[in-house]
C-alpha cells in the first residue's frame, strides 16, 4: 500500500532567476542564474548532484529537445539528466522526478531545474501552438490561443451560476489587483506596478471577457531546487527543514472535451487537490493551508480554481475574492509572491517558482511579503486548456519528523 | 421518367452594397456608377466554390438518403485544386459511399453548371444510375474597380436528378457551342480578362442565347408561349429584357437574373436562377432554362405534382433573405487577398498537411463523422478507440454518426484577437449537440458581440487554411451561430 510522499523529502536549497524580458540572458544564462543561488543555499558541490531533472515546455523555441542544455550550462558531472514536458506542469514534473528519485532511494540529492526563454520569437504572447499540435489537430483544431482557451471558461462560468459577465470581471479585476500590489513587494517579479480595479476593467480586449489584466505576464526566467532525505539535509547541518507533503498530478482524459462537464470548472483540479490533501493529511484546507501559489494564467482561471481546490464553496469564489478572503491580508493569502500575473510565466520554471516562494516563507526569508507562521504552503499549475488540461499540485511545509 | 427530384441553394451571407464600391473606388474608374444600385453576395474568408457547392449539396438533399447517391458532378471555374478531384472532397462532405459512384469536375466554363446538368441526366435517362448529384459553385476574384467586381456575385446551387418522385420532368435540351470569348481566364491567373462590353452584349448574350432557344423550339417543336418560366444568365440589365422580347417572352416570364440580389454566380448562375424558379413553380409549369459560356446549353423541363410534396428548405430565396450587410470595402478586400495586410509572426505557422493523416481521418475532417458507442450509445467526436463514456470505456465499438446534419448549442466560447486571424477577432467555442456528443470548433458567419451561451448553431463546411507554400486547401466544420441581421 502506498504511503504517499509526505516528509520523505526535504528541500536542501532553491533558486530563482530575475524574471522577466531578460534581452540580456538566454537558456543558460537563466538557469545558471538560478542554480548559482541554489547551490549556494543548499551548500553543496555540484559534483554531489547525482540525478537531475529539467522542465522546458517550448522546446522548439526555447532550448531545443534533450536534457542536454541543462547538463552542459550546469557543467552536471555526467549524472543522469531528463528533461519533462508536461505543458505549465513542466516545472511542478521536474520537481516530482528528483523527489521520487530521492525518495525511491535511487539517490541521494537531486536537482530540478525549469527554464522558458519565450522572448526570443519575436511577438508578444506565448509562441504559436499551431505547428507544434501534431499533424491531426492542425486539420481540425480552432487556432485556439492560451487567453482564448481560458477565456470560454469566463463564459461557462457566468452561464453555470447565472451571474452577469460583469460580476464574474469585477471578481477577476480584484484578482488581478491583488496580484500586482503583492508583485510590487517582490523584487524578483517581472511587472511591479500597482494597478487600480479601474485600470484593470477598462484595458484593451485580448479575448473576450479577458482584458490585457486578466491575462499574466510574459516573460523570461529559471528556478531551481535540489532535493535530499531529511536525514541527508540534517547531517549536511540544515534545521528548520522544509519538506515534501504531497505532490498529484491529474490529465483530462476527454471527458471534459466530449463528454460531460459544466464548464465552470476543472475536473483535474478538483481530483488532483482531494489526492494532495489526503496525502498531506489535511482534513479542511480552508482552514489549514496557509498560503497558495496557483496558476493565475489568467484571472478566470484563479477565480474557478478556488473552488477546485475545495478552499471556496461551488459558485462562491467571486464572494470571497470580493471580500478579500485571498488577499496578503486574507485568511489564506494566494499569489504572495504576485503570481504568474507579475512574475509571467516561463513555463517550464513557474511550478519551481512557486515552490521557491514557499519555501522563501517557511525560511522566514520572503522581505515584505513574509507571511506569520505558515504552515502549509500549496502550488498549483494547470497546464493546456480548460477543455482538456493537465493539473499539477504540491504542498509543502515545516518538516513534521525530529 | 427522368428530371429533378429536389434543389439546394446557397447564397453567402454577406452582402456588398455596390454604392459601396462606388463610394471607395469610383475616383479609380467613374464608369462604375452606371451599375451602382442593388448588392452582389460575397463569400465570406472561409469560403470557396467547395465548401459553397457542400452547402448547397446538403439543402438539396435535405431529409433525403445521400448514400443512394450514384454520383456527385461539381461545376465551376474556381475550384480550388487543378489536380484532385474536387467533387470528391464535396463527396466525402456529404459522406456519400466512396464505392461505385462516379464523380466529377466540370470547369472552365460559364455553362459548365447545365451541361453537368445534361450529362446527369443522360447517365440516368440511360438507366445505368438512379441519381446523380449536380453542384455549381463559383467565388470569381475581380480586380477592384472594375466592371466585374460590380457585377460578380457567390453562390451555389444543387439540383438532384433521378427517375424516382420527380418534380420536374426533363423535356429536351439543345446546345450551341462556338468559341466566343468574352471573357477568359488564362491558365494560371487570378482574374478575368474580359473584351468590350458592347460586342459581348450584341453578339455574345443577345445573339447566341436568341438562337439556341430558336434551335430547341425547332427541334423540339415547343412553342415560347408554353413556357411560363425562362431562364438564362445576362448581367447587363437592358441585354436581359432585350433577349426576352427577341425571343417573344414578356417580362413577367422571365426569371430574375439577380443581379440587385446577389449579382452573377458565374458557373453556379443558371442552376441558382432555376433553384429560385423552382421555389415558386407550381404543378405544370413549363421552365427554360438556359445558360451562357462558349455557346449555350437550352434544357427544358415540366413540373410535376411531386412538387408539392418536397419539404421547404433554405434554398436561394431563404439564403437571399439571410442577410448580413458587408459594409467594410476594405475588408471585401482583405477577404479576397486584393490588400496587403500583416497577419503577423503569429500567423507564419507552417501549414504543410498531413495527406496520410488526412486519408486516415477524411470521415472526421471532411464528413464530420464522429462515432456511437454501440454499447452505450454515447455520441462522441473526435472518436479515440475508447469510448469517452466513463460507464462504458468500450474498445472500437463505434458505429458511423454524423455530427453535420445536427444542431447544437454553445457551451462556452470567446472571441480571441491574439489567434491570427484574417477576420479579427477569431470567434470559437464548445458546442454541444442536440442527440449527444459536444466538441471545440471555430465559429464563422457571426458578429462577436451577437454570440451567447446556450445559442443554436448550425454546422457549416469551410476552409480552414490555406497553405499557399503548397497550394493546398484543408477544410473542416465550423459552427454557425444562428442570429438574425448582423453587419460585417
Amino acid at each position: 500500500m502506498a504511503t504517499g510522499i509526505k516528509d520523505k523529502v526535504a528541500i536542501l536549497g532553491m533558486g530563482c532567476s530575475k524574471f522577466g524580458e531578460r534581452w540580456d540572458a538566454g537558456p543558460d544564462d537563466l538557469m545558471v542564474e538560478a542554480f548559482e543561488e541554489c547551490l549556494t543555499d543548499a551548500g553543496i558541490e555540484r559534483n554531489q548532484i547525482q540525478a537531475a531533472w529539467m522542465a522546458s515546455c517550448f522546446d522548439e523555441v526555447n532550448v531545443g529537445k534533450s536534457a542536454l542544455p541543462a547538463s552542459m550550462a550546469l557543467r552536471l558531472p555526467n549524472c543522469a539528466v531528463t528533461r519533462v514536458e508536461n505543458f505549465c506542469a513542466s516545472g511542478t514534473e521536474a520537481f516530482r522526478g528528483a523527489v521520487y528519485a530521492v525518495a525511491a532511494g535511487a539517490c541521494d540529492i537531486a536537482l530540478a531545474i525549469g527554464v522558458e526563454k519565450l522572448k526570443d520569437i519575436g511577438y508578444g504572447g506565448l509562441p504559436e501552438f499551431g505547428s507544434a499540435m501534431g499533424p491531426l489537430n492542425m486539420l481540425w483544431m480552432a487556432n485556439m490561443t492560451a487567453p482564448g482557451g481560458f477565456a470560454m471558461l469566463a463564459t461557462g462560468y457566468a452561464a453555470k451560476y447565472g451571474l452577469d459577465i460583469n460580476e464574474v470581471k469585477r471578481a477577476m479585476a480584484h484578482i488581478s489587483v491583488k496580484s500586482h500590489a503583492n508583485g510590487a513587494l517582490n523584487p524578483k517579479a517581472h511587472l511591479r506596478k500597482p494597478v487600480t480595479e479601474e485600470q484593470v476593467l477598462n484595458a484593451p480586449q485580448i479575448a473576450y471577457p479577458l482584458g490585457l489584466f486578466d491575462c499574466c505576464g510574459v516573460s523570461d526566467g529559471s528556478a531551481c531546487a535540489i532535493v535530499t532525505t531529511p536525514e541527508i539535509a540534517k547531517s549536511l547541518g540544515k534545521k528548520d527543514l522544509v519538506s515534501v507533503k504531497a505532490l498529484q498530478l491529474s490529465l483530462s482524459n476527454g471527458e471534459e472535451f466530449a463528454y460531460d462537464w459544466d464548464g465552470a470548472h476543472f475536473i483535474t483540479t478538483t481530483k488532483a487537490s482531494t489526492a494532495a490533501y489526503k496525502e498531506a493529511g489535511i482534513k479542511n484546507p480552508r482552514e489549514e493551508i496557509s498560503m497558495m501559489e496557483v496558476h493565475d494564467c489568467f484571472s478566470i482561471t484563479e477565480l474557478v480554481t478556488m473552488e477546485d481546490l475545495h478552499i471556496s464553496e461551488r459558485g462562491k469564489a467571486p464572494r470571497d475574492i470580493m471580500d478579500g478572503f485571498y488577499d496578503k491580508t486574507g485568511k489564506v493569502p494566494c499569489q504572495i509572491d504576485g503570481g504568474l500575473k507579475c512574475f509571467g510565466h516561463p513555463i517550464g520554471a513557474s511550478g519551481l517558482r512557486m515552490i521557491y516562494e514557499m519555501y522563501l516563507q517557511f525560511h522566514g526569508r520572503a522581505g515584505d511579503r513574509q507571511l506569520k507562521d505558515p504552515k502549509f504552503g500549496l502550488t498549483h499549475n494547470l497546464g493546456g486548456f480548460p477543455i482538456m488540461n493537465v493539473c499539477s499540485i504540491g504542498i509543502v511545509g515545516k518538516y513534521a519528523g525530529k | 421518367m427522368v428530371g429533378i427530384v429536389s434543389y439546394g441553394g446557397y447564397i453567402p451571407r454577406y452582402r456588398l452594397s455596390r454604392m459601396t464600391v462606388v463610394q471607395n473606388m469610383a475616383w479609380y474608374f467613374p464608369v462604375i456608377m452606371a451599375v451602382a444600385g442593388g448588392e452582389k453576395a460575397v463569400a465570406n474568408w472561409d469560403e470557396d466554390a467547395v465548401s459553397m457547392a457542400v452547402a448547397a449539396a446538403y439543402d438539396c438533399m435535405e431529409g433525403r438518403d445521400r448514400k443512394t447517391l450514384n454520383g456527385i458532378y461539381l461545376a465551376s471555374t474556381t475550384l480550388p485544386f487543378a489536380d484532385r478531384l474536387n467533387a470528391g472532397i464535396v463527396a466525402a462532405a456529404l459522406n456519400v459511399p466512396e464505392n461505385g459512384a462516379t464523380n466529377a469536375d466540370f470547369s472552365a466554363c460559364m455553362k459548365s453548371g447545365t451541361t453537368a446538368s445534361l450529362a446527369a441526366l443522360d447517365a440516368v435517362a440511360s438507366g445505368r444510375v438512379t441519381s446523380i448529384l449536380v453542384a455549381a459553385a463559383d467565388q470569381r476574384r475581380t480586380k477592384m474597380a472594375t466592371m466585374l467586381e460590380m457585377f460578380y456575385g457567390d453562390g451555389a446551387a444543387a439540383l438532384l436528378f433521378g427517375n424516382k418522385d420527380v418534380i420536374a420532368e426533363f423535356k429536351g435540351s439543345y446546345s450551341v457551342n462556338c468559341d466566343f470569348v468574352d471573357h477568359y481566364r488564362g491558365s494560371g491567373k487570378d482574374f478575368d480578362y474580359s473584351w468590350e462590353e458592347r460586342w459581348t452584349r450584341d453578339l455574345g448574350y443577345g445573339k447566341i442565347i436568341p438562337e439556341a432557344i430558336a434551335g430547341f423550339l425547332k427541334k423540339t417543336g415547343m412553342k415560347i408561349e408554353d413556357f411560363s418560366k425562362v431562364i438564362y444568365p445576362c448581367y447587363f440589365g437592358g441585354t436581359h429584357k432585350d433577349i426576352g422580347k427577341k425571343i417573344g417572352v414578356d417580362g413577367a416570364k422571365l426569371q430574375n437574373n439577380l443581379h440587385n440580389n446577389c449579382g452573377d454566380t458565374g458557373a453556379a448562375h443558371p442552376l441558382v436562377m432555376m433553384a429560385a424558379a423552382l421555389e415558386d413553380a407550381k404543378p405544370g409549369d413549363k421552365i427554360l432554362l438556359a445558360s451562357f459560356g462558349q455557346g449555350c446549353d437550352v434544357l427544358a423541363f415540366e413540373v410535376t405534382d411531386k412538387i408539392k410534396n418536397l419539404k421547404p428548405r433554405k434554398g436561394v430565396k431563404g439564403s437571399l433573405a439571410h442577410r448580413a450587410e458587408f459594409n467594410n470595402y476594405q475588408k471585401f478586400s482583405k477577404f479576397r487577398d486584393l490588400i496587403k495586410a500583416d497577419l503577423g509572426i503569429r500567423g507564419e505557422a507552417s501549414s504543410n498537411t498531413s495527406l496520410t493523416v488526412l486519408w486516415r481521418k477524411r470521415k472526421f475532417i471532411l464528413g464530420l463523422v464522429g462515432g456511437k458507442c454501440t454499447k452505450c450509445g454515447t455520441p462522441q467526436i473526435p472518436v479515440l478507440p475508447v469510448c469517452v463514456n466513463p460507464k462504458c470505456h468500450s474498445v472500437k465499438t463505434f458505429e458511423d454518426y454524423e455530427f453535420a446534419d445536427k444542431e447544437a448549442k454553445v457551451l462556452m466560447f470567446t472571441s480571441d484577437l491574439l489567434s491570427a486571424s484574417v477576420d479579427p477577432p477569431a470567434v470559437y467555442g464548445m458546442v454541444a449537440f442536440d442527440g449527444g456528443g459536444r466538441t471545440l470548433l471555430d465559429f464563422t458567419d457571426c458578429e462577436a458581440s451577437g454570440v451567447k451561451v446556450g445559442m443554436k448553431v448550425k454546422m457549416s463546411f469551410r476552409k480552414r487554411y490555406t497553405d499557399g507554400t503548397r497550394g493546398f486547401t484543408g477544410y473542416f466544420w465550423k459552427a454557425v451561430p444562428q442570429m438574425e441581421g448582423g453587419a460585417a
